[in-house]
């Protein structure tokens, strides 16, 4: 299978069926999809449409019935469990919405675990954190807990921690979901900054209308499949609807 | 930082590398953190292991004591046990009740253990799931979860063994007066508390297996459920 050089992410013919009981539940019934590198990339849907399911393929943490995904020029299915840490260390930065920072640790221990699990040394680990830390903001925040900081300080932490180990990937589910008008649009700036910065493709699972703005690409998900993939200029943005629809 | 040259073609799954295992050094200097951030809780779950040590311990070093005692055949000193309730014609007074006594509360302790530990994997699936997600492997997982219940049993163990002894020797002086340092059993007393910490550890060790285990088959995607 090729993938050509500007392509990031690859998915064909991905399906997944639950069995629940003796029922099946289709939550994706194929989807084919490409995303270029160094794109923003948000993918949309109603709750049940499947979009978390399709979100987790991409991001390595859920494995499809049938069908490909390539990431960064990486078969996932084929690859095994220590593999697959590998390709989630080093290529996939990851941003929650609720941020899942360690609660028990410093700004600067959650942002150097990733370098840790790539091997380094802790000392050398933090030094590495503490400089992406300052490139977030967060320079003066560094031994602090995260219950010490603000929400949006929390996920500047997180967004710290997901480019740590310079990945070709950001994948951010609901990043904005926890946080309020003002402080949310900080981080969709932040997080368009640091692709910019690092050539980082960004990919977000989202409800929020001020991330679809950013994006270069929106992919509507229904129904377990892409109902619709519009590039930039091609969708336009109004308040509750995009293109006359309205969101779930 | 891995710099790893992009391939128009897919990467054949034997070339890519294999995430490598954080070494135990580092793993306990990692989970230091949260151990220390987390102490009043781990009081909590010490406290099961300091209390079954500590009455282990007792009825050792207390039965060393009084054999040491009934030993000694002293005419005042018998009129003292035997008011204490010891009989002295029969100077072994580990009796059977007291093995099972000691047993179940040993058993106590494992299973406080274990149900503390099962708790707070549960209570920490998100954080596992998200440690996952940064590229933590079982092992990891495992090996943080071990150390963290090991310190905890081993640091119980060695508090209850001394509560345990400060209890023995006050009731036996409070019973026996100047005799007990008279007759002290130093060896017998000393192996005793070898025997609790080494029960102790072993316990606490055995107990960390299981929790530490289930803690490493939690799946990444479930750091990625949101419910608050």
């Amino acid at each position: 299978m090729s993938i050509s050089e500007d392509i990031i992410v690859k998915a064909s013919g991905v399906t997944k069926v639950y069995q629940l009981g003796a029922e099946a539940v289709h939550a994706l019934r194929g989807i084919d999809l490409e995303v270029r590198r160094g794109e923003y990339l948000s993918i949309l849907g109603p709750s049940g449409s499947g979009k978390s399911t399709f979100f987790n393929m991409v991001g390595g943490l859920d494995r499809p019935t049938e069908g490909n995904v390539e990431v960064d020029g990486y078969c996932l299915q084929e690859l095994n469990q220590k593999q697959l840490a590998w390709v989630r260390c080093h290529k996939m930065g990851y941003i929650f919405q609720s941020f899942n920072l360690i609660q028990t640790m410093t700004a600067l221990e959650n942002v150097s675990l990733p370098r840790i699990f790539a091997g380094e040394t802790p000392a050398q680990a933090r030094e590495a954190a503490a400089e992406i830390l300052t490139v977030v903001g967060l320079g003066h925040r560094l031994t602090h807990l995260p219950s010490q900081v603000s929400g949006g300080q929390q996920q500047r932490i997180a967004i710290a921690r997901a480019l740590v180990n310079r990945p070709s990937i950001i994948l951010a589910d609901e990043p904005t979901g926890n946080l309020d008008l003002k402080t949310g649009e900080e981080i969709i700036h932040l997080l368009g900054e640091m692709k910019e910065k690092f050539g980082i493709t960004v990919i977000t699972a989202t409800h929020d209308m001020k991330m679809l703005s950013a994006s270069d690409t929106v992919v509507w998900i229904k129904d377990g499949r892409a109902d619709r993939i519009a590039r930039k200029g091609e969708f336009e943005v109004s308040i509750g609807t995009i293109d006359g629809k309205t969101l779930a | 930082m891995t710099t790893t040259t992009q391939t128009p073609a897919a990467t054949s799954p034997s070339i890519i590398p294999e995430q490598r295992h954080v070494t135990w050094a580092v793993t306990l200097q990692v989970s230091w953190a949260g151990i220390k951030r987390r102490f009043f809780r781990s009081l909590i779950t010490m406290s099961g292991v300091v209390l079954a040590i500590a009455f282990l311990t007792y009825m050792q070093v207390m039965n060393d004591i009084v054999k040491s005692l009934v030993l000694a055949n002293d005419t005042v000193l018998n009129a003292l046990l035997q008011k204490a309730g010891v009989d002295i014609y029969a100077a072994d007074s580990s009796d059977r009740m007291m093995i099972l006594l000691i047993t179940l509360s040993l058993l106590a302790c494992l299973v406080g253990i274990i149900n503390s530990m099962l708790m707070s994997v549960t209570e920490r699936i998100k954080e596992i799931g998200t440690m996952k997600c940064l590229g933590a492997l079982d092992g990891f997982i495992i090996r943080s979860y071990f150390i963290e219940s090991s310190l905890q049993g081993v640091a119980g163990t060695v508090l209850g063994c001394i509560l345990g002894l400060i209890v023995a020797l006050a009731a036996a002086a409070s019973n026996y007066h100047g005799y007990v340092m008279k007759h002290f059993p130093w060896l017998s007393v000393a192996g005793s508390l070898v025997i609790s910490l080494l029960i102790g550890t072993l316990l606490s060790v055995v107990a960390a297996i299981l929790p530490a285990y289930l803690a490493a088959k939690k799946q990444p995607v479930d750091a990625m459920r949101v419910e608050e």
